[in-house]
């Protein structure tokens, strides 16, 4: 089959490879109509991202129909139009019953890697390097879904492919800022990022009650998209002084919940060499330029909420001010499989709509090109979908 | 500062968590079953089975319901492993056996060990050639 392969920092190509498999009884294969970019991919492209190899394929945001399953998979059958989450959980072990999926203690079948970087492994993910699980991307026209009863949803009739294509990963990752990031009625949110994850967390803001969002970036095609489907405000940050802008927009006090939705900097950052990944020297240390911003400008006693994806150190970090003003910093990768249920009904009753979002559509052939444009946020460029089978 | 940042992945094993190869340590798993599931008729579960000889092993219900800690440790100390044993647990036994403790808790919580794709290099691939795509500018 073909699928979109890493070949190199700023190199990509389609590439035949070999079919997937099931592996285990709980798997299924599911023949992928639409794959998205994240911007979690960007680090990796650009080679900042330890572990992964050429060759290794990406995407991990995807829907598709059942082309196989497992002996063990219960709720799918063969035909069946599915969401696939993007975080790989047991839906077994105890953070999965807690509904941290993310967290999942048998999410990978990389055994204890996880433990150098992070002191625990956590639960997998698709399209990232072989220390994430294991698990081949989904930009391809096929890919194996372990754990399917847990991971994969099935769609509603009603809702189009390139609508629920961002349950996978997006639109849960949004919701995740705005419920774990504490938002209640009539607070003011502010979210650095109009990327997908930043708008659908507006959007997820203004669900839980939130009066005022503002919308932080510096792309005015972005920025219009978020206001016009969210109904935030926006703030571009090289026009405009943001702390003083957000002590304006909410009385002084500084916003109630901060969610940072950017991740490590614009466009993936420089890449770090084998050596200094090697000896530590250089990196990988991270620029957590709005988390810092939005830390300062948070209400006392608020909460910031870290959507964006770091995968190293960061210097600089306020934590002074995170202790004078008693503020709540919570952060994690998404736990979709307690939100998508819930994300799809909401698009099938078409109260969450994420379409736009997809700004540019593309065959597989076309996936180099389509990276090029939402690395560059070319061409108002915010997500670039592929469809494998046309 | 700056430079200890940067080498925190070297600081953090080295002398952080302590994770000294041959400690010789308890290491220690939570499984979300109870002791008799675990262990029927005081079986060992596998993949510990076969290391019975080498490991002790202590069991007690884990705190807040949240199932049991099965823990081993090498008897009589990592250098008087036996030799087969030695020769399964190589030179970095508290790892082995902290992975040998995963696969033990994965087999009771879903019932399979969970199998990664296979690397292509190990698979051919099917169908038409077809043509490499273009490669992003750099
Ligand atoms: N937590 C999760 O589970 C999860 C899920 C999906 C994506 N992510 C992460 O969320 C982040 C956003 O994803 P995306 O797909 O929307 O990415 P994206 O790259 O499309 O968007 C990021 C946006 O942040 C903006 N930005 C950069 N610096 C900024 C600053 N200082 N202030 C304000 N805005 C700034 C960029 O201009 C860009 O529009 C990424 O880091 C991604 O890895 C996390
Ligand atoms: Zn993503
Ligand atoms: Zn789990």
């Amino acid at each position: 089959m073909r699928a979109l392969c890493w070949e190199g920092v700023d190199r990509l190509a389609v590439r035949q490879v070999p079919d997937p498999e099931l592996r285990n009884a709980h798997d299924m294969i599911v023949r992928v109509r639409r794959s998205t970019t994240c911007g979690a991919d960007l680090p990796m492209l650009a080679g900042r991202v330890p572990g992964l190899a050429a060759g290794d394929v990406l995407g991990h945001e995807f829907l598709g129909e059942v082309a196989e399953v497992g002996p063990a998979v219960r709720r799918h059958r063969v035909g069946d139009r599915v969401v696939v989450c993007a975080a790989v959980a047991c839906g077994n072990c105890w953070y999965c019953r807690q509904g941290l999926y993310s967290c999942c203690d048998n999410g990978t079948a990389t055994g204890t890697v996880g433990e150098a970087a992070w002191g625990q492994p956590t639960g997998g993910c698709y399209g990232h390097p072989r220390t994430a699980g294991g698990f081949a991307g989904s930009h391809a026209e096929y890919v194996r879904v372990p754990y399917a009863d847990v991971g994969a949803f099935t769609v509603p009739d009603p809702v189009s492919d390139d609508r629920a294509v961002f349950a996978s990963d997006a639109a849960p990752a949004g919701w995740m800022g705005a419920e774990l990031g504490a938002v209640r009625p009539g607070d003011v949110v502010a979210v650095w990022g109009a990327g997908a994850v930043g708008q659908l967390t507006a959007q997820a803001a203004t669900v839980l009650g939130a009066e005022r969002v503002i919308v932080i970036d510096r792309y005015p095609e972005r920025l219009r998209m978020a206001e016009r489907h969210t109904g935030a405000e926006t703030l571009h940050y090289e026009h405009t002084d943001v702390p003083a802008e957000l002590r304006e927009r909410s009385g002084g006090r500084g916003p109630d919940v901060c969610v940072e939705a950017v991740g490590v900097a614009d466009g993936g950052g420089r890449p770090v060499s084998l050596a200094d990944r090697f000896t530590g020297r250089g990196g990988p240390v991270e620029d957590p330029l709005a988390v810092r911003e939005a830390v300062h400008a948070c209400r006392k006693g608020g909460t910031v909420f870290v959507s964006g994806t770091f995968t190293g150190f960061v210097d600089a970090f306020p934590l002074g001010a995170v202790m004078h003003k008693g503020l709540t910093l919570r952060s994690a990768r998404q736990h979709g499989q307690r939100w998508i249920p819930m994300l799809l009904d909401r698009m099938a009753r078409d109260e969450l709509r994420t379409e736009h979002l997809a700004t540019h559509r593309f065959d597989l052939d076309q996936a180099p090109t389509g990276y090029a444009l939402f690395r560059d946020r070319a061409d108002g460029c915010v997500r670039a979908v592929f469809s494998p089978h046309g | 500062m700056g430079r200890l940042t940067r080498g925190g992945f070297t600081l953090l094993r080295a002398h952080r968590t302590g994770v000294d190869a041959r400690s010789g340590r308890w290491q220690v798993v939570t499984v979300g079953v109870s002791a008799a599931e675990l262990m029927p008729d005081g079986r060992w579960p596998e993949p510990l089975r076969p290391l019975a000889d080498a490991v002790e092993l202590h069991l007690r219900p884990a705190p807040g319901g949240r199932g049991t800690e099965l823990s081993v440790r090498p008897l009589g100390g990592v250098a008087t492993l036996p030799g087969m044993a030695a020769h399964l647990v190589g030179d970095d036994p508290d790892g082995y056996l902290r992975q040998v403790l995963r696969t033990v808790r994965q087999l009771a919580e879903t019932g399979e060990v969970l199998r990664a794709d296979r690397p292509a290099a190990e698979r051919p691939a099917t169908g038409p050639p077809g043509t490499d795509g273009p490669v992003v500018p750099g």
